[in-house]
């Protein structure tokens, strides 16, 4: 057990840098997520950590040391990845025992530790198969007996439940965080599943292209994103963007075709008469026609989804597309023109030139 | 692949393969049935069944010899079986520790070295045999196990096999083996051996069939009987000048001679195809 | 195609690689290099002093007959051997190929020549056609056809060409059967329904989807020819009667050992090693190809 500081890290390969700077401060016992699209360089930082990939510049630090010039094995870490990358030629048990084999502890401990963890991980009647004899959800079981039985101060995963059907990933979401609740050892998870992320993190890192976009827990990142990309990336269907003008004493916001969306005393000094962004979740509107801040919608596309519907159309003359999820089962006509009521703490304010948020 | 159902068609067709088959085998036969029979009987009469001096032939060349060769069939066998297993031990270990290296490993003289292991895709034993020969005889290699066995174990075709193996095992087994706490020899002989498995058994086969059908080389350095292998020995049989050759003697000795790699390829037939295709790739 | 993950360790490799570099220059690179000095030298009669004669060697080689003569005979050797095996194979394979179940059963009795060493399958022919105790040789002549390969040329190489393609078929047969295999049956299957009858489609479906094995074949079989014959021709005729059969490692072999005229084998060696390297290049170029398909 113990924390991790990751401190302005930075990654190139060649001449081009991949991780611009990254700094994150992870607590005995949390549960991080680094959350991001493909090619952000959210692996790349995991395997960073883990001593697979050189650090360019910045420090790693785990439980008080600095790791960077350590061998992976000295750092005291253990490993999840996507593939398993299970031994095929050894028997469950073995893939299991060999780490701590080459630590040279005695076989009755290791005995004792594989046993245990195969219990823990309901493997006991497996440990005698070959990785090819067991089920994707059964090798994604061992991958992670191989890390428990190391017994490490650090537990990284990278996209483990990416190789999964839906209904195992979903399963294996809980079984990883029931895990970490009974064993509290500190963990850093890589995926580019939003749900994922916000089930299983305690905090999240969200990147984008090399950066940090933002860190905070999972509802901080969902109800105040910090930016543009956070706001878009994470919720859905994604979040309504569209640009808006602040009125004169920044009382109200006029979006296109005219609509008027009052402000209630909230005024945003500075940005009188400019332009922003405003961001929308789809499941942040209601079907309302009296409310104090409703817009007109005209419906195109509708999509049953039996617990919710989503509608795909637009707003205003200026044909801004907009979707909304609203609760239950609606229908509507091609073209029927709705009134949609929007809460005033539900809307998020961008800056367009810096895309960072506003309020 | 067939889609009509024409009976005639699929008369022609196992007709056409059983007389493949038999007029392959005849050679073989006949040499099999000339093995059984006295001399007199092999040279005069050209029988088409096999006689009753199976046993006493074989054992004659297997403890005797024949006339004129000054070894016995049972020496030049084990010879034989020396230089062949010599031959696929050594060409499959250095192959495997030299594919290994340029596989895993960045370093200066890679491309170099394996562009030197390719060269020898080019250079078989028949277009460098004087020279060879004088480096054997420098090396003071003639007649000897060493000097069958060393000229012939550097072998491209073994190197890029494992080469091409090693390129498709996954980097996250080297990666979880590194978190394990592995060296570089660890993960060679507890990850990546066992699991080239397969890939040594094909081999195996080719590379035993290879190394005792080899006839060249130790034609050139064998000129002691002690050194001489089956596949010489039938040869200098058949080398009696004026004299009678013994040819139930020869054709036992021939026989004896294409037991093993025959053997092999009918009972590891699996390995025999895998290896035949994938050496060739 | 390069690793992503690689250990760092200076000398280690250089460890790994040692003996196979040791034996590869020990044995191939350093003799190969050997042949081509040599080639460019003549020695005097008494093996004591070398000069270099440019390529005066090479310029005796092709000025007798004798060489062209060689020349001539592999070629027509190695196309015959080649032919022969081709189309016994081929044959063979496309029955295999139809006869369904009975494939495997097929396969495992016609593969297994290949096993046995070029030396030993002339034996066998040799011991099949002797003038004197051969069973076929008696029956020839029985017939009316006078069988004496130690005194007629074309029977000596006729007998030469069926001793190495008898094995090679075994090895055409394999990669014939696997490419035949390979084919996707839906082609076929189409052809069949357009009412292309077997012969047809044979010709416009299979043989062109074929051509790649074909093409590859073609050259192993002449690399096996020029270069794995030696002891077919060792056993049988030992290049005669009257070098009718002396192909080019032969006569390699025999102008080296035998004879001892160490420019000549030499000069001879590199014109070998540039067919081989032609050879190699024309099959990699090739695989090339295929990779990319």
């Amino acid at each position: 057990m113990a924390d991790v500081s990751i401190r302005n890290v930075t990654k190139q390969f060649g001449k081009s840098e991949v991780i611009h700077g990254i700094s994150c401060d992870i607590r005995d016992g949390e549960f991080i997520v680094i959350l991001g699209p493909s090619g952000c360089g959210k692996s790349t930082l995991l395997r960073m950590i883990a001593g697979l990939e050189q650090i360019s510049s910045g420090e790693v630090v785990i439980d008080g040391r600095v790791v960077n010039r350590l061998e992976p094995a000295e750092r005291d870490i253990a490993m999840v990845f996507q593939n398993y990358a299970l031994y095929p030629h050894m028997t469950v048990y073995r893939n299991m025992a060999y780490g701590l084999k080459m630590r040279r502890m005695p076989k009755d401990e290791i005995d004792q530790r594989v046993r245990n963890a195969a219990r823990i991980l309901e493997l006991s009647a497996l440990l005698d198969r070959k990785p090819r004899q067991l089920s994707g959800g059964q090798r994604q079981r061992v991958a992670m007996g191989r890390c428990i039985v190391r017994e490490p101060k650090v537990f990284l995963f990278d996209e483990p439940l990416s190789n999964l059907d839906a209904k195992l990933r979903v399963q294996m979401r809980l079984e990883i965080r029931k895990l970490h609740e009974d064993l509290k050892i500190t963990s850093v998870y890589v995926t580019h599943d939003q749900v994922e992320a916000m089930t299983l993190g305690d905090r999240l890192v969200v990147m984008d292209n090399g950066y940090a976009a933002q860190t905070g827990s999972p509802l901080e990142v969902y109800e105040r994103p910090a930016n543009m990309f956070v706001a878009g990336f994470i919720g859905s269907p994604a979040m309504n963007f569209m640009e808006v003008t602040v009125q004169e004493g920044g009382q109200a916001l006029k979006l296109p075709g005219d609509i008027q969306i009052p402000l209630n005393g909230s005024a945003l000094p500075g940005w009188a008469g400019k332009k922003a962004i405003l961001g929308i979740r789809p499941e942040h509107m209601e079907l309302d026609s009296k409310g104090p801040r409703t817009i007109l919608f005209t419906v195109g596309q509708v999509e049953l989804l039996g617990a919710d519907t989503l509608v795909h159309g637009h707003i205003g003359a200026g044909q801004v597309p907009m979707t909304v999820r609203l609760p239950d089962v609606h229908r509507f006509e091609k073209h029927a023109t709705i009134r949609l009521s929007i809460s005033q703490e539900k809307l998020h304010l961008f800056d367009p030139e810096t895309k960072k948020r506003i309020v | 692949m067939m889609v009509e159902h024409r009976p005639v068609l699929t008369f022609v067709t196992h007709a056409t393969l059983i007389l493949g088959a038999l007029v392959l085998a005849f050679p073989i036969y006949v040499t099999f049935v000339a093995s059984t029979h006295t001399l007199e009987v092999v040279t005069k009469s050209f029988p088409l069944l096999p006689g009753s001096h199976l046993v006493e032939n074989y054992l004659r060349a297997l403890t005797v010899g024949p006339r004129d060769v000054g070894a016995t069939v049972g020496t030049m066998m084990l010879n034989s079986l020396i230089m062949a297993l010599g031959i696929t031990f050594g060409k499959i270990s250095i192959s495997l520790l030299a594919a290994f290296a340029i596989v895993y490993f960045r370093f200066r003289l890679r491309i170099v070295f394996f562009w030197m292991i390719f060269i020898t895709l080019m250079l078989p034993v028949e277009v460098r045999i004087l020279p060879t020969y004088k480096v054997a005889a420098d090396l003071k290699l003639l007649n000897s196990y060493p000097g069958l066995i060393f000229p012939l174990i550097a072998s491209a075709t073994a190197t890029f096999l494992f080469r091409q193996f090693f390129m498709t095992v996954p980097d996250e087994l080297c990666e979880a083996h590194r978190i394990d706490g592995g060296g570089p020899m660890r993960f060679f002989f507890d990850i990546l051996l066992p699991m080239s498995r397969t890939s040594i058994a094909a081999l195996f086969v080719i590379l035993f069939i290879y190394g005792w059908n080899q006839y060249l080389w130790p034609l050139l350095i064998t000129s002691d009987q002690q050194y001489y292998t089956l596949l010489i020995g039938i040869k200098r049989m058949l080398d009696v000048g004026e004299g009678q050759a013994e040819w139930q003697i020869i054709m036992a000795s021939t026989i004896l001679a294409m037991l093993p790699p025959v053997l092999v390829v009918i009972f590891m037939q699996k390995q025999f195809v895998r290896g035949m295709t994938e050496t060739e790739k | 195609m390069e690793k992503r993950v690689v250990f760092k360790n200076r000398v280690l490799p250089y460890i790994l690689v040692a003996p196979q570099i040791v034996v590869t220059v020990l044995f191939f690179i350093w003799p190969a290099s050997q042949a081509l000095v040599q080639s460019f030298l003549q020695e005097d009669a008494f093996g004591t002093a070398s000069a270099f004669v440019w390529f005066d060697n090479f310029a005796d080689l092709f000025a007798g007959a004798e060489y062209l003569d060689s020349f001539r005979v592999t070629l027509t050797f190695s196309s015959a051997v080649a032919g022969a095996a081709l189309s016994v194979a081929l044959l063979l394979a496309v029955m295999a190929d139809r006869a369904l179940r009975s494939a495997t059963v097929y396969k495992t009795l016609i593969i297994w020549p290949y096993a046995v060493a070029p030396v030993v399958a002339g034996v066998l022919w040799f011991f099949l056609f002797n003038p004197t105790v051969g069973m076929l040789a008696f029956f020839m002549k029985k017939a009316g056809l006078d069988w004496n390969h130690t005194l007629n040329g074309t029977q000596a190489m006729t007998l030469v060409i069926i001793a190495a393609a008898w094995r090679e078929i075994s090895y055409n047969f394999l990669f014939f059967l696997a490419g035949l295999q390979a084919i996707p049956h839906s082609f076929i299957e189409a052809a069949a329904i357009d009412g292309a009858g077997p012969w047809r489609r044979f010709w416009t479906i299979v043989f062109p989807l074929l051509s790649p094995t074909m093409f590859f074949l073609i050259v192993v079989n002449i690399v096996y020819a020029f270069f794995d014959t030696f002891g077919v021709i060792h056993a049988i005729t030992r290049g005669g009667p009257n070098y009718a059969t002396n192909i080019l490692v032969y006569k390699v072999f025999n102008d080296g050992f035998i004879n001892l005229d160490l420019g000549g084998s030499a000069a001879q060696s590199v014109m070998l090693m540039i067919v081989v390297i032609t050879l190699t290049v024309v099959q990699f170029r090739f695989i090339e190809r295929k990779v990319h398909y």
